[in-house]
């Protein structure tokens, strides 16, 4: 099993966490994870890039120029990675941000997800990364809900663990949403 | 075995620092190396060690030399533009026989370059860096487990040889985050330092110096140095091979480049080119006898390195005239894709990239 992705967005957006997320998920399976983010601009409003390997053999390169699927929360993320995806490949773009006419691949599948709407609906502006999170969990094969559930009691802080339940309703309504998406 | 924990490199490497027993630090910050110290001014003291942010790169060294001439097991990191600042007392304490660790994170350059990673420090690390006839001994980590690994490996080399022993690593070992065993594989080893100056209550005085003025005095300390690195030479030469027993070129890369090269690898394979790798851990002790050994096997030498060429020369020299030597660099914070060396390896096997 191999499988990569990047996933970009600006800081504060939650790049971050979604990645340490699943990084963290993996682990606990047992799987090998490379996890490289972007370094040196640690402020709200910087780009912020996640490359990311799974496999559950050793794993080569960290770094990838033609991932099997791109989060895109931002139309810099979604200029700078559209291109590289590999044919076939997964594009979630953030629609909130991203104007649909920008997407021009023929050949990958795309979800669209309203990010930034659909996380004021689930309560919380700040819940737009675990929508697209959710999408990701419902197109993938290797990692569950029920570990990601499990990875957000060690990731998240002692201080933020009363926003877990908002934070997994939101995946929850990212997974629903992929699902009402039309996979070719 | 402990739990595998996901750990960014620079941590793994301060955690491998205190595992090792280093209880003395002394640095002054520069990206993209900052996790270090950040991680070890929380640490150390709860750990009965010190940590001193350092007025400058030229005072913590300093700090460590002291410390370290105490028999305490010391440490600095920096980066580029701050390792260059310490290489008069590198070149002290080789020449004093005091042993330390220090770790550069390595950021482009030259001058103050930029934060992105390379492997341009290579030359500065391996062969020379100060002034006089000297080596460090210099580990290259090529995973988050290495950083942690040869954080301590580095302190018991430098112990075990009385000699400075450096880690470089470029920003992306630094800067990554991978699945870590954080406890030594092995009892950390510390031995007895009986040169150390601890006072000289109870015992004849000693001094260390790197100062010798009397006729033949300093030929004698150089050819009792140089007696020293044949010795490490001939012992501790560290390596990895991929692929190698039926390979007609072989890659030869360290750090996050052998990497990228392990998956280029397994690409080529698939496109039916017999590709391998040598890796080295040890850059010195160079592995320039294994060079030399499949050199006379494998006719087909890449060099993939994040600068314009460096270990490239000693590869060069290793190989001799038995292998014909290409080049692949991307300096400057460029960093090679798995297919982009795919692409230079078809055109070294068709000889048209001869470095």
């Amino acid at each position: 099993m191999y499988y990569d992705t990047i996933m970009s967005g600006f800081g504060g957006q939650g790049i971050q966490t979604i990645s340490i997320l699943v990084a963290t998920a993996a682990i606990n399976k047992g799987m090998e994870v490379s996890y490289l983010p972007s370094y040196g601009v640690e402020k709200r409003g910087g780009r912020t890039d996640v490359f990311m390997v799974l496999s559950d053999e050793e794993i080569g390169s960290p770094i990838t120029n033609h991932p099997l699927s791109v989060i895109a929360l931002d139309t810099i993320a979604l200029d700078t990675y559209q291109d590289q995806l590999a044919p076939g490949g997964l594009l979630i773009y953030n629609s909130s941000l991203i104007p649909g006419e920008l997407i021009v691949r023929d050949d990958i599948n795309v979800i669209a997800l309203k990010c930034n709407e659909e996380a004021v609906a689930a309560g919380n502006p700040k819940l737009a990364n675990m929508i697209a999170l959710g999408a990701f969990m419902e197109r993938i094969d290797f990692l569950s809900y029920d570990e990601i559930e499990e990875a957000m009691g060690e990731v998240i802080p002692e201080r933020l663990k009363k926003h877990i339940p908002g934070n997994l309703k939101a995946i929850l309504r990212g997974m629903e949403l992929a699902r009402e998406t039309v996979q070719v | 075995m402990s739990e595998r924990k996901l750990t960014k490199g620079n941590i793994a490497l301060a955690e491998g620092a205190l595992q090792a027993g280093c209880r003395y630090y002394f640095g002054y910050p520069i990206t993209p190396q900052n996790d270090i110290p950040e991680y070890l001014s929380r640490e150390l003291p709860k750990r009965s060690g010190v940590f001193i942010p350092a007025e400058s790169e030229i005072a913590s060294i300093n700090m460590v030399m002291g410390a370290a001439a105490s028999g305490k097991r010391a440490m600095t990191s920096s980066s580029g533009p701050g390792i260059s600042l310490m290489q008069e007392a590198l070149s002290y304490m080789a020449g004093s026989d005091i042993p330390c660790v220090v770790v550069n994170i390595m950021r482009s350059g030259p001058g103050l370059g930029g934060i992105a990673p390379t492997q341009g420090d290579y030359m500065q690390a391996v062969h020379g860096g100060g002034h006089g006839d000297y080596r460090n001994i210099v580990l290259a980590p090529a995973s988050v487990q290495e950083m942690f690994d040869l954080t301590i490996r580095a302190f018991e080399l430098a112990d075990k040889y009385r000699n400075p022993a450096m880690v470089i690593a470029d920003a992306m070992m630094g800067q990554i985050q991978e699945p870590c065993r954080l406890s030594p594989e092995r009892p950390v080893v510390v031995p007895e330092k009986p040169w150390a100056l601890t006072g000289r209550r109870g015992r004849k005085p000693q001094l260390l110096k790197s100062l010798y003025l009397g006729p033949g005095e300093q030929e004698e300390h150089n050819l009792l140095m140089k007696r020293k690195y044949d010795t490490i030479q001939q012992n501790e030469v560290m390596f990895e091979t991929k692929d190698l027993d039926d390979a007609e070129i072989m890659i030869i890369a360290f750090g996050t480049p052998a990497r990228i090269a392990k998956t280029a690898i397994g690409e080529a394979r698939k496109q039916g080119i017999r590709a391998g790798l040598l890796r080295p851990i040890t850059l010195f002790p160079f592995p320039g006898d294994e060079v030399a050994r499949f050199s006379g096997k494998i006719k087909n030498i890449l060099v993939v390195e994040m600068n314009t060429g460096q270990m490239l020369m000693d590869v060069k020299i290793a190989a001799h005239r038995d292998a014909a030597v290409s080049f692949l660099g991307r300096p400057g914070g460029g960093i090679p894709y798995p297919d982009e060396i795919v692409r230079e390896i078809k055109k070294a096997l068709k000889g048209v990239t001869a470095a």
